[in-house]
């Protein structure tokens, strides 16, 4: 009996969250007597590959049909569940990005699989997954009522466990299912930025910058932390920011390490979306703004004042550190 | 070109969360229910903006209980032609919804599947990729931006850090984010209009689900906010450095 897991690939590199992938189902089959095992589909080099063995993967399959190089949920999602029989697989783990979002429901459907979506900790003995619901404000205890089990796992919930082992790679033989997506074009942010649903550290902001002029102080906060940048949503409405920035109930979902939130009041539909952040730093000149109580540390004062020491003092911080 | 758009009903989003039966199952009590935004903001409104441009009609789906039906009823009021609600009652799962819609959608010889890029309730994201494999359509996934040129439709979809632009022939299923289109308010006229616009009540199939909710729980409460003076507040990063360890 195998656990596998799918190995995402962007622009010829292994995704962030497929080692943590691989981490979730490497613990998950050593406790359980299986093999973790990894299928990743599209062009890489196996070099790149083999660095999941760091994170427990025992062996690899790998397809590099260039098929595979532009995402097709459907085509993806066949070819998965097609290794996942043929290894014997009663587990599927997937990372719960934008892809694996598509990839999960579709072989849950497929293999008539039950799938928990959006895990937040391993199964228990009973098989029960742990997934957040109602946007952040509760969990759910899931069981899977089938033999074969789909697991999409949020992105920086487990974590990417780094340890020693070496993975073998091995081609696999998988006959794409005729693609009917054509993708014309692929824009991606350039940079060392993580993207927002990536990142471990954001710097967000909110109306109380008075408008888009003053994100400078916002920006360079974020550049001396190496954070991503996001905002509230009445900030990206008002186009104040670019939309991908909003994050909420009815934007990004997050959950960074860090997330410090600067003249955001801290609404309801606000701290739905941020409230799984490890620890939360608020900036806002009202005492009485409702974010302090979601907060680990706060400051009561004007970011126009705060922010810059806060800067000042990371830089501070980082040439201490070398 | 016929539209389906899928509805799910979710708390109202100012709702404070909690449980019954010894946390197993959800509160209903003073819960106000409503159209899950992404359902109604995006994915409805692209439907009929692409409606109003082109022809066509669109019809809304929602599985569940006729407790549903006044929600659904605001669907009609935003302008969608017809409601279907599949009259099923008890805990469902993702894949028995999506397994009840695909049966309407194989026999309905619609064009276009749209529905919001996840609930707000249980943010799984799964009913769209789900009815797609069970009909045996291609789905895009968080789209963006839809435009139609005869049976070809000119997409933008999400993807981490930046956005790929995609061409798929009728029909299809698609889930829809932020960018699609600007939320509409219902008139007077949509309003009265709704009343008797056709809401079809369908027997379901009694699709099992292949999972159950054992147990709900709330996050444990926050300890208090360790206060900084602004005169100091350089002091948050030592904090975070050795404190927090985070960075
Ligand atoms: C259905 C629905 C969905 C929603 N979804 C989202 C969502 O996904 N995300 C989201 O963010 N919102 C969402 N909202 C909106 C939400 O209710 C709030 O209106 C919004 O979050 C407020 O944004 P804000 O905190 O930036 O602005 P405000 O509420 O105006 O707060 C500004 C804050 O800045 C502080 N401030 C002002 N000047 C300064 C200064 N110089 N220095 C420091 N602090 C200062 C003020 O004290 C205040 O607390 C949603 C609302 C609805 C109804």
């Amino acid at each position: 009996m195998a656990i596998l897991f799918f190995v995402e690939l962007a622009e010829g590199k292994v995704k962030k969250a497929s080692f943590e992938a691989a981490s979730y189902a490497s613990e998950f089959a050593s406790s359980t007597g299986k093999e973790a095992i990894g299928i990743a589909l599209g062009t890489i080099d196996d070099q790149q590959l083999s660095d999941l063995g760091n994170y427990g993967a025992k062996k690899i399959l790998h397809s590099n049909n260039t098929a595979f190089d532009n995402f097709d949920a459907n085509q993806f999602a066949k070819a998965i569940a097609e290794v996942a029989t043929q290894v014997n697989a009663d587990t599927i783990v997937i990372s719960q990005t934008l892809a694996g979002k598509a990839i999960a429901p579709s072989i849950s459907a497929r293999l008539k699989a039950g799938l928990v979506a959006g895990a937040v900790g391993l199964p228990d003995a009973n098989l029960v997954v742990k997934k957040g619901v109602f946007s952040g404000k509760a969990f759910a205890y899931v069981k899977v009522d089938t033999a074969v089990k789909v697991i999409s796992v949020v992105p920086n919930s487990f974590g990417a466990k780094k340890g020693s082992g070496s993975a073998g790679i091995e081609a696999v033989n998988i006959t794409p299912a005729s693609s009917r997506i054509t993708v014309k074009e692929v824009t991606r942010q350039s940079g060392d930025i993580a993207p927002l649903p990536e990142a471990e550290l954001v710097v967000s902001a909110g109306r109380g910058m008075k408008g888009p002029e003053n994100w400078g102080i916002i920006e360079d906060l974020a550049t001396a932390l190496g954070a991503t940048t996001a905002c509230s949503r009445p900030v990206a409405d008002v186009h104040w920011r670019p939309h991908h920035e909003h994050v909420g109930q009815t934007g990004v979902a997050i959950r960074p390490n860090l997330y410090i939130a600067i003249g955001i009041s801290g609404a309801i539909q606000h701290l739905a979306g941020v409230n799984q952040s490890k620890v939360i730093v608020v900036v806002n000149k009202d005492p009485e703004a409702p974010f302090f109580k979601a907060a680990d540390y706060g400051i009561v004062g004007d970011a126009f004042e705060v922010v810059p020491k806060l800067t000042a003092a990371v830089k501070a911080f980082k040439a201490s550190q070398h | 070109m016929k539209f389906l758009v899928c509805i799910s009903l979710v708390p109202d989003t100012t709702t404070k969360i909690s449980f019954i039966d010894n946390d197993t199952k959800f509160n209903n009590d003073k819960v106000q229910w409503i159209l899950n935004p992404y359902d109604e903001w995006y994915a409805l409104v692209r439907a009929l903006e692409l409606k109003e441009a082109n022809g066509g009609t669109v019809t809304v789906i929602n599985v569940g209980s006729a407790e549903n039906d006044q929600v659904i009823r605001k669907a009609l009021a935003i302008g969608a032609d017809d409601a279907i609600r599949i009259d099923a009652t008890g805990e469902l799962d993702s894949f028995a919804i999506a397994a009840e819609i695909a049966e309407v959608v194989k026999s309905g010889g619609y064009d276009m599947i749209l529905l919001g890029k996840e609930t707000i309730s249980y943010n799984s994201s799964n009913v769209g990729g789900m009815i797609a494999e069970l009909t045996d359509l291609p789905f895009v996934s968080y789209a963006s931006k839809l435009d139609m040129n005869g049976s070809t439709a000119h997409l933008e979809r999400d993807i981490e850090g930046g956005k790929e632009i995609l061409e798929v022939d009728t029909p299809f299923v698609i889930s829809c984010a932020k960018g699609m289109a600007e939320a509409r308010i219902p008139n007077m006229k949509g309003i009265m209009g709704a009343k008797t616009k056709p809401l079809n009540v369908v027997t379901p199939k009694g699709i099992a689900p292949l999972t159950t909710v054992v147990k709900y729980e709330l996050p444990p409460a926050k300890s208090a906010c360790k206060m900084i003076a602004a005169e100091n507040a350089e002091q948050l990063i030592e904090l975070l450095h050795n404190e927090a360890k985070i960075i």
